[in-house]
């Protein structure tokens, strides 16, 4: 209990230090926030045209969801850039040579980011409805939607904080975080129906974790049957977050400063 | 068995501060430390003074709970590294190699954070901060970025913050690696402040210099082995003596020179740095100089300068090791 009490006081301490530093950089804030707008104008008019979906009216509704679930996701590459720049420092020497919870620093990491995130979904959202995207549910549905989207994208910040400690600079971060998500979340439902991809890469695109999260959001924002999907994307993120979260703390134990 | 600590006063126990006995440690292929013994009472200064490689950080990282050894023991104030790592983590404070700042931060904001993290609370972290920004002489620059700091002021904060816990025992690893002379005088009065206060310091260095001007002992390492330990003056001593140097007038004169002086020496006499000097050990403390000057004379040789130097660190080096210390910048 003690513990955990501690763990939470030092994750806090950890995530009050990145939050802020926020403002004080607030380039750095404006540019990951136009980077979102940027893909919502664009898909929404360049492709908004050309690509019809079976079951929607308007591919602006298909559409957007899927830009809110990889703006959330390219998010997360926050985390794998920070602690690496951490390490390349020497600060993480310091840390671990403090009395303070193991894992207190990447929690504190994690959070920070994922409000981060929040802000910029917020404001993507805003640009969202102005172009014309609504909400076709209930407000429930929306609220729901929305913190799936939100826990995966703080999942994936867990596998990027392995990915963080794991390299050896920031320069490797920046790319080894953000590589994969390319594939992830394109190879998925969040621009086109996967039925119309080649067969292999159809499957690939089913059985993507991204695109059970997406397809989860889009029906609850569009006021349509989600299924099971909901559910399974809530188990993705549990998943990764136990699994990332034991692999990351335990490697933050055994790195030490460049 | 664990040391009682009251923070306003002083340790009491009978425990050395830090101890290292028999410790090993691998990198795959490099034998990073290899059987390490060191013991620094309470109070004390001792310099771990080695070349590149040799096993410095290493040894600290080992002390400071970061990196486990693969045999032997390491204790602080009695308490063993890895069987109570947290317990260690309360007496230590660490100013690593590379300076551990966050430099988004404010100076202040720096010294506060790192109090919370030592479970100060905040009023306490922002009253100890204060104090020691002034303390370091940054009471100016303490509302400002970090980022804009020089690398002296980084590293007086660095150690500021390796001491907001009021620490048992201070690790320093390289401390004035990569600072300007100026900022390297300064650096040094803050650590000779420190010792006068009475707190354990174990600092590294690659400058003899260094080690001579702070540490009360010092301990040489090389290749992960501890290869002398000592007050500054005994490793002198080990050299045998002092050293005697001449330059001669006339660069032809010098084989016969060093006829003359062979017998006057106790090992070789050697080549100085221009055509017109030679080296050579002498017995410390003798009649020398006269002597020379005359048998030089006697076979009609001028002389432009005769001294005797006592040994600097560096020849001790070299006397113990048979190679030269680097000093080259660490990366
Ligand atoms: N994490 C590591 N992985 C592999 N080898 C290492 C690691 N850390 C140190 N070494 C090796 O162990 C040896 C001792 O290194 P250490 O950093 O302790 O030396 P040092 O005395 O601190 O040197 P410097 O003056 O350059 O800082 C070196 O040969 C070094 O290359
Ligand atoms: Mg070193």
């Amino acid at each position: 209990m003690e513990r955990l009490r501690w763990t939470l006081h030092d994750s806090w301490v950890e995530a009050e230090r990145h939050l802020r530093v926020i403002p004080r950089n607030i380039e750095l804030l404006i540019f990951a926030t136009i980077q979102p707008i940027m893909f919502l104008a664009l898909f929404a008019y360049v492709f908004g045209g050309s690509i019809s979906i079976p079951g929607f009216a308007d591919y602006d509704q298909f559409l957007m969801p899927g830009i809110f679930s990889q703006s959330l996701v390219f998010g997360s590459a926050f985390t794998s850039i920070g602690l690496a720049e951490d390490l390349s420092k020497g600060l993480v020497d310091r840390l671990r040579s403090l009395p303070m919870s193991r894992s207190a620093v990447i929690i504190g990491r994690t959070v920070s980011d994922l409000v981060r995130n929040l802000f910029t979904f917020v404001v993507m959202l805003v640009v969202a409805f102005v172009l014309g995207f609504r909400f076709r549910g209930s407000l429930l549905d929306a609220a729901t939607a929305t913190a799936l989207l939100v826990l995966f994208s703080y999942a994936l910040s867990w596998v990027q904080a392995v990915i963080g400690l794991a390299v050896s600079s920031v320069e490797a971060a920046n790319s080894a975080g953000f590589i994969w998500m390319f594939p992830l979340t394109f190879v998925s439902s969040a621009f086109v129906d996967p039925s119309t991809m080649p067969g292999a890469l159809e499957a690939v695109a089913d059985a993507n974790p991204f695109t059970v999260v997406t397809n989860a959001a889009r029906a609850l924002y569009n006021g349509l049957p989600v299924g099971n999907d909901a559910w399974w994307s809530l188990v993705w993120s549990v998943g990764l977050i136990a699994v990332f979260s034991t692999l990351a703390t335990r490697r933050f134990s055994n790195s030490t400063s460049a | 068995m664990v040391a009682e600590y009251d923070r306003h006063t002083h340790w009491v126990t009978d425990f050395p501060a830090v101890e290292m006995t028999g410790v090993v440690k691998r990198f795959g292929e490099t034998l990073a430390l290899d059987g390490v013994d060191l013991s620094v009472p309470r109070g004390a200064v001792y310099g771990l003074l080695g070349p590149n490689g040799a096993g410095k950080t290493t040894s600290v990282r080992v002390l400071t709970t970061l990196i486990r050894p693969d045999s032997g023991t390491a204790k602080i104030d009695g308490i063993d590294v890895v069987a109570d790592p947290d317990a260690v983590r309360r007496r230590i404070g660490l100013t690593g190699q590379y300076a551990a700042v966050d430099e988004r931060l404010t100076a202040r904001e720096n010294l506060i954070y790192v109090g919370r993290l030592f479970h100060l609370g905040g009023a306490e972290s922002k009253r100890r901060a204060g104090e020691l920004l002034d303390r370091f002489d940054l009471a100016d620059a303490a509302d400002r970025v970090v980022k804009g700091f020089s690398g002296g002021m980084r590293r007086r904060l660095d150690i500021a913050m390796s001491l907001i816990a009021n620490p048992s025992v201070l690790f320093l690893d390289e401390p004035t690696t990569g600072l300007d002379p100026r900022s390297r005088l300064q650096m040094w009065d803050v650590i000779s402040d420190l010792a006068a206060d009475g707190t354990t310091v174990l600092l590294t260095t690659q400058y003899l210099e260094e080690a001579d001007r702070l540490a009360e002992r010092i301990v040489v390492i090389d290749h992960g082995h501890v290869i002398a330990e000592g007050t500054p003056d005994e490793l002198k001593s080990r050299t045998g003596g002092a050293l005697l140097s001449v330059s001669i007038a006339r660069a032809e004169n010098r084989e016969r020179a060093v006829s003359v002086l062979t017998p006057l020496c106790t090992g070789r006499v050697e080549h100085g740095d221009d055509d017109r000097s030679l080296v050579a050990p002498i017995v410390a403390g003798d009649r020398v100089v006269p002597g020379v000057i005359r048998a030089l004379d006697a076979q009609g040789i001028d002389v432009l300068d005769v001294a005797v130097r006592r040994p600097s660190l560096d020849d001790v080096f070299l006397a113990l090791t048979g190679h030269i210390a680097t000093e080259e910048e660490a990366v």
